[in-house]
């Protein structure tokens, strides 16, 4: 009887709710404090972020015991899953929730809010964080063990949930910190040369983009006087002859480098083949998409009509990335950096669909995101397990390793097809949305967005083929050319790479069959982007 | 850098600091002072300590990890957080306990645990990076 649970724990939420609602549109600033019991519901806010800070706390707590690591970071993380699930849930029946810290009410208090967007991505990030998990366990030895991966794993699902479910702008940017620095730590774990000098370009482009952001945090807050998102919105829209085009252009630079659009995408397949496959994965599944999100969250929601110039920018900078992206995966020998290009291509796909700026373009947007966390971690996934099976690492090695190993080699040709955008795999809808969007704006943006997504998932589909011929159903060579080492001990449980692999085909599958939860979801998260008006009631209680 | 003067005095000093530094994490609710910079009172003690004495000695004197206790400072921090929960608080709100002990107001408060969580994490870091740095030499 949880339906009739709800109502209660909502009541002891609602009277907090009507406390301090002024009319007129104008947000009360006197009242800064607010009395006055918070129910449970709201704490589903929080709580995907909590559980893992306190893994990440935990974890570090004991780390002489190497063995314990794992079980506390999965405890955390099946606990933050499940909160993430609880508020997804939350959030699509009853709209916005918020969570406001210390009773400072907004905008001067600092505002945890999740709309259906955010939820959406929080949920996804939660679930990918425990397959990842599940793969560390085969993937992390004892040294990456001691070193601290499990502490930095959890702190970066706490930074990256973090990020999706602020409603303070400096908040974003402090959680882009937290999940910065412990992808510092997991990007050199192993300390190998090539590592470190992918962590250098991987540091310095990241911190650069990071410095942009906050100068211009510094800057709106400086013409705005607020940090709150809701807040910004309203005082943006009656701003007129502000900086808003210098502002939006500092957003836009420091939000694509993060994203890798193209030309600012080279620090990503420079650094993202260097780290352990599970570090690499969880980067190229999450990190640029916290990109997108706040590239979607600033420019569309918080800017609305005022930052409308940049959005043909934007959708032109993706229709260029999701081509060369893809004919970048072309170019590449390396496996893995082959796969890092096609994370740059699914990046344009989706600046394709904020190009639109419209509801249809921006709901497959946030279904090609949420597809592209699943495809693009799988795929990193799965080709570190065919790397540990066989040794193989180029196209230039055949292993067939389709006869030794089907599971693996299925499985790639699985998500690179799902990448691909082809039936019945995740990558399938989204795709078809941003087409129908881009014939609905009926202009040559909307012509050269469905060239360019045709295209990249085009040169994918060849790309991915390419390999799975080569690498995966070619014998080995005969002509002198060494076979290489499998780096899998003999004897070692491949039960961890299996459980998570097929955990993640299991969700990609599911998308792509019963996709309507989630384009249930991204609909309302787009509408919710283009008229927050429900936000901000939650947010500023104004009406 | 170990000549007599600073043998003898090192340790004086560096009790002194580690006293001195939870002084400043006490006043620190209303008046200067807190967690952060009474942490980097306790590191400095202890990389004044590791200079006199070397490295072995202060991981020996300390007992513990300085990691285990950063760690052990964030999860405090956390859970701190969590706690407004059983009062129907928001996140982070400050709960009150003013027990009177011995005719004394003794003012507790969640606030003070999150700021000694936050004092953990400041020295166990920095003391970590400080005794990794002077290993090195």
């Amino acid at each position: 009887m949880p339906h009739r649970l709800l109502p209660v724990l909502l009541a002891l939420f609602i009277p907090s709710l009507a406390v301090a609602a002024p009319s007129g549109g104008e947000v009360d600033r006197s009242v800064a404090m607010f009395e006055g019991a918070t129910g449970l519901i709201p704490w589903l806010v929080v709580l995907p972020i909590l559980m893992p800070l306190i893994g990440a706390g935990l974890s570090l707590t004991v780390r002489s015991r190497s063995s314990v690591q794992h079980r506390i970071a999965f405890v955390a993380l099946l606990f933050g899953a499940i909160a993430a699930l609880a508020l997804f849930l939350q959030v699509s029946a009853n709209g916005p929730l918020t969570m406001v810290a210390g009773n400072w009410l907004p905008p001067f208090g600092i505002v945890m809010a999740v709309d259906p967007f955010g939820a959406l991505l929080v949920l996804v990030t939660a679930l990918v964080g425990l397959a990842g998990l599940a793969y560390a366990r085969g993937d992390v030895d004892e040294a990456g063990t001691h070193f601290g991966f499990y502490t930095f794993y959890c702190l970066l699902i706490a930074g990256v949930t973090g990020a999706f479910s602020t409603g303070d702008i400096f908040n974003l940017y402090v959680w882009f910190e937290v999940f910065l620095v412990s992808s510092f730590g997991l990007i050199v774990l192993g300390g190998r040369r090539v590592q470190l000098d992918g962590a250098v370009k991987y540091g310095v482009l990241n911190l650069i983009a990071t410095t942009i952001f906050l100068i211009a945090v510094g800057v709106l807050y400086g013409f705005t006087g607020t940090l709150n998102m809701a807040d910004i919105h309203l005082v943006v829209a009656e701003l007129d002859g502000a900086p808003i085009v210098t502002v939006g252009a500092m957003f836009v630079m420091a939000f694509a480098m993060k994203a890798a659009a193209i030309p600012l995408h080279f620090w990503l397949p420079a650094s993202y083949h260097t780290p352990k496959v599970i570090v690499s994965a969880l980067f190229a599944g999450l990190l640029t998409k916290v990109g997108i999100y706040s590239l979607m969250r600033v420019m569309i929601m918080l800017f609305a009509d005022q930052g409308s110039m940049f959005i043909p920018i934007i959708g032109w900078l993706g229709v260029i990335t999701a081509i060369f992206g893809a004919v970048g995966a072309l170019a590449q020998v390396d496996l893995k950096r082959m796969a890092a290009f096609l994370v740059v291509s699914g990046v344009g796909v989706m600046l394709i669909g904020l190009g639109y700026g419209t509801e249809a373009g921006l709901t497959g947007a946030i279904v090609y995101a949420v597809h592209s966390i699943l495809a693009m971690t799988a795929i990193f996934l799965v080709l570190g397990y065919a790397q540990r099976l066989s040794g193989v690492t180029h196209l230039t090695t055949g292993t067939n390793l389709y006869a030794v190993h089907g599971l693996a080699a299925t499985l790639f040709l699985v998500f690179g097809f799902a990448a691909a955008g082809l039936p019945p795999f995740s990558g399938f809808w989204p795709k078809l949305m941003l087409v129908e969007a881009g014939y609905q704006t009926g202009d040559v943006f909307g012509i050269a967005g469905i060239v360019g997504i045709i295209l990249s998932g085009l040169f994918t589909t060849i790309a991915i083929g390419r390999a799975w011929v080569l690498v995966y159903l070619r014998p080995p060579q005969e002509d002198g050319v060494p076979d290489p080492e499998p780096t899998l001990e003999p004897g070692a449980s491949t039960r961890p790479f299996a459980l998570a692999l097929v955990a993640l085909a299991a969700l990609i599958v599911a998308m792509g069959l019963f996709p309507s939860t989630v384009i249930d979801a991204a609909r309302s998260g787009a509408q919710g982007l283009l008229d927050p008006a429900a936000y901000l009631e939650r947010v500023l209680k104004v009406e | 850098m170990s000549t007599l003067i600073f043998r003898t005095i090192a340790p004086y000093l560096s009790a002194l600091m580690v006293l001195f530094s939870v002084f400043v994490l006490l006043r620190g609710h209303n008046e200067p002072g807190g967690g952060f910079i009474g942490g980097l009172i306790a590191a400095s003690a202890l990389a004044i300590y590791g200079i006199a004495y070397g490295v072995d000695v202060v991981r020996r004197a300390l007992w513990v990890d300085p990691n285990a206790l950063a760690g052990f400072g964030l999860f405090m921090a956390a859970v701190d957080g969590l706690s407004a929960i059983l009062a129907g608080k928001p996140l982070l709100t400050g709960l009150w306990f003013v027990p009177v002990i011995f005719g004394v107001e003794i003012p507790l408060s969640t606030v003070l645990v999150f700021d000694v969580g936050v004092y953990f994490v400041v020295v166990g870091s920095l003391a970590s990076i400080a005794l990794a740095l002077e290993e090195s030499d």
